[in-house]
């Protein structure tokens, strides 16, 4: 059973998928229904469910959900539209890379949570800062990866097209851009998951919208049932984005997959 | 002067970091005749390979000049197709575009290439759906798709079992039959270096240089019954000894 690499059936893999989450809803339910945990700080899995249709029926919590996807959206598209050409540049081009390359490295480490006082000062608490907040944490990131994958594509690739008759541009074009596609798509899939914590960091402060608000709201309440099924929403929401990525690029590159 | 000539052509590699420049081959000189066949046959590491880059143009030259019909190469062009050890169809193309690639050829001549290398059918496949052979012949159709003056060939069939390479081998030597194309084909395989070729030019240990260059007198069309006849066992036993001394050094000079 314990082979490694051996692959495991598609029936089987679903089931072992599935058993994980009945077995942290079965734990969470003795913990909380068992009395091991005060409900004070955690609400049971039935009280959080019903608190959780609640906040859509009752208080407008689909909005929010809204706001909160918009804003991701809104800041990853944004960095990546300034991410994936630089990145390429960089990757193709060693001055560009040279030009830019410490610089964006030292500005990876400066922390998106840390700029959000000075985006105040600076935007306002309105959208413009909370698409501020996602497009610094993702560009750094995205440049970086985009680059190392352009430029680690297979030289006797390259080398082949220039004896076809392949000048710099078609080498770009035509080798380099094809090549790193559906890696640059992953890429792009890793660090929206990354954008969905940057969020709700934004929405933490100063926003009077979004699941991150809720969860404030609800901290002021005590109500951990809200807290938990907000938290959850995001997880669901990332798990359905990434299945979306995921079956767009395996339709989008059937080469590579 | 030939249709190439390679003349008093050498290269160095710089050392890294301090290290000794490596002499990949030593000053040589190679001229090739228009619709000559030659291999280029050497012990591993004997720069067989860097000479074919040189005159594809994928290396700068250290000395020394290579001029194709009169005209000296600078850098890698469509005039010389080239075709690698390694497998280097684009893999997000199709059979059929990767032919395409370098000549944007009409669909009519790639249709001509791909019956010439026995790949009707495969047209849509993508490379990682092809077996290392079917491959090859498909890299093969892409570097004649161009037309191009001189075909370079890098140890194409050295990935292929010994079943496949065999047949590669007469597929190769019939296009060639038909068709007369200019060919350098690099090996380190006696046997194939005889089949294939015009003339052998074999090579000494690093640094390497073409140390003498021997005429195949082999009549066309070539059978791979050929490779069992008392002619071919003598050229073979003549180019064993010649290879085997360099072989010697080559293994003596890691040992140094």
């Amino acid at each position: 059973m314990f082979e490694p690499l051996k692959p495991v059936p598609r029936d089987a893999r679903i089931f072992l998928g599935a058993a994980f989450f009945v077995v942290f809803l079965a734990a969470w339910a003795l913990a909380t229904f068992g009395g091991l945990i005060d409900e004070l700080f955690l609400k049971d899995p039935v009280y959080t469910l019903k608190i959780g249709i609640e906040l859509f029926t009752e208080y407008g919590f689909l909005k929010d959900v809204g706001v909160t996807v918009w804003r991701v959206v809104g800041g990853f598209v944004l960095a990546a539209a300034v991410a994936v050409p630089l990145g390429i540049l960089m990757g193709a081009f060693k001055p560009i890379e040279a030009f830019f390359e410490p610089f964006i490295s030292f500005a990876r480490y400066m922390p998106a949570s840390a700029f959000i006082p000075l985006l105040i000062l600076w935007a306002g608490v309105g959208e413009a800062q909370k698409l501020l907040v996602i497009f610094i944490g993702s560009v750094f990131q995205l440049v970086l990866m985009i680059s190392v994958i352009v430029g680690s594509t297979r030289r006797d690739l390259v080398e082949a097209a220039y004896t076809l008759g392949a000048d710099s541009g078609g080498i770009v074009r035509r080798v380099m851009l094809p090549g790193a596609a559906p890696q640059i798509a992953e890429t792009l899939r890793l660090v929206l998951g990354w954008a969905w914590t940057y969020v709700i960091v934004a929405e933490l402060v100063g926003s009077s919208s979004g699941i991150g608000h809720m969860i404030m709201d609800s901290q002021r309440l005590l109500d951990t049932g809200q807290m938990i099924f907000g938290i959850f929403c995001i997880g669901v929401i990332g798990l359905v984005s990434d299945l979306i990525f995921k079956w767009v690029n395996q339709r989008l590159y059937p080469w590579a997959f | 002067m030939g249709f190439l000539s390679v003349e008093a052509v050498s290269k160095e590699f710089p050392g890294v970091r301090g290290s000794a420049v490596t002499r990949a081959l030593e000053t040589t000189d190679l001229t090739v005749e228009d619709n000559d066949f030659i291999t280029i046959l050497g012990p591993s590491g004997c720069g067989k390979s860097t000479l074919l880059r040189i005159i594809a143009g994928l290396e700068t030259l250290g000395t020394g000049r290579v001029l194709l019909d009169g005209a000296p190469v600078a850098r890698p062009g469509p005039d010389r197709g080239m075709v690698f050890q390694s497998y280097t169809l684009f893999p997000w193309l199709t059979v059929r575009d990767n032919i395409r690639f370098g000549s944007r050829a009409s669909d009519a001549k790639a249709d001509e290439l791909i019956g010439k290398v026995g790949l009707r059918g495969f047209e849509n496949h993508f490379p990682k759906m092809l077996s290392g052979g079917m491959q090859q012949r498909t890299a093969l159709a892409r570097a004649l798709a161009n037309d191009p003056k001189i075909l370079l060939l890098d140890e194409p069939f050295g990935a292929l079992d010994n079943q496949t390479r065999a047949l590669m081998q007469e597929l190769l030597l019939g296009i060639w039959e038909a068709d007369k194309k200019t060919v350098l084909f690099v090996t380190h395989d006696i046997d194939e270096a005889i089949f294939m070729a015009n003339r052998v030019a074999v090579m000494s240990a690093r640094p390497g240089r073409i140390k003498a260059t021997l005429a195949i007198d082999l009549p066309h069309p070539r059978h791979y019954t050929m490779k069992t006849t008392p002619e071919f066992s003598r050229y073979k036993a003549e180019i064993t000894e010649q290879i085997r001394v360099e072989s010697i050094r080559a293994i003596e000079m890691e040992a140094a």
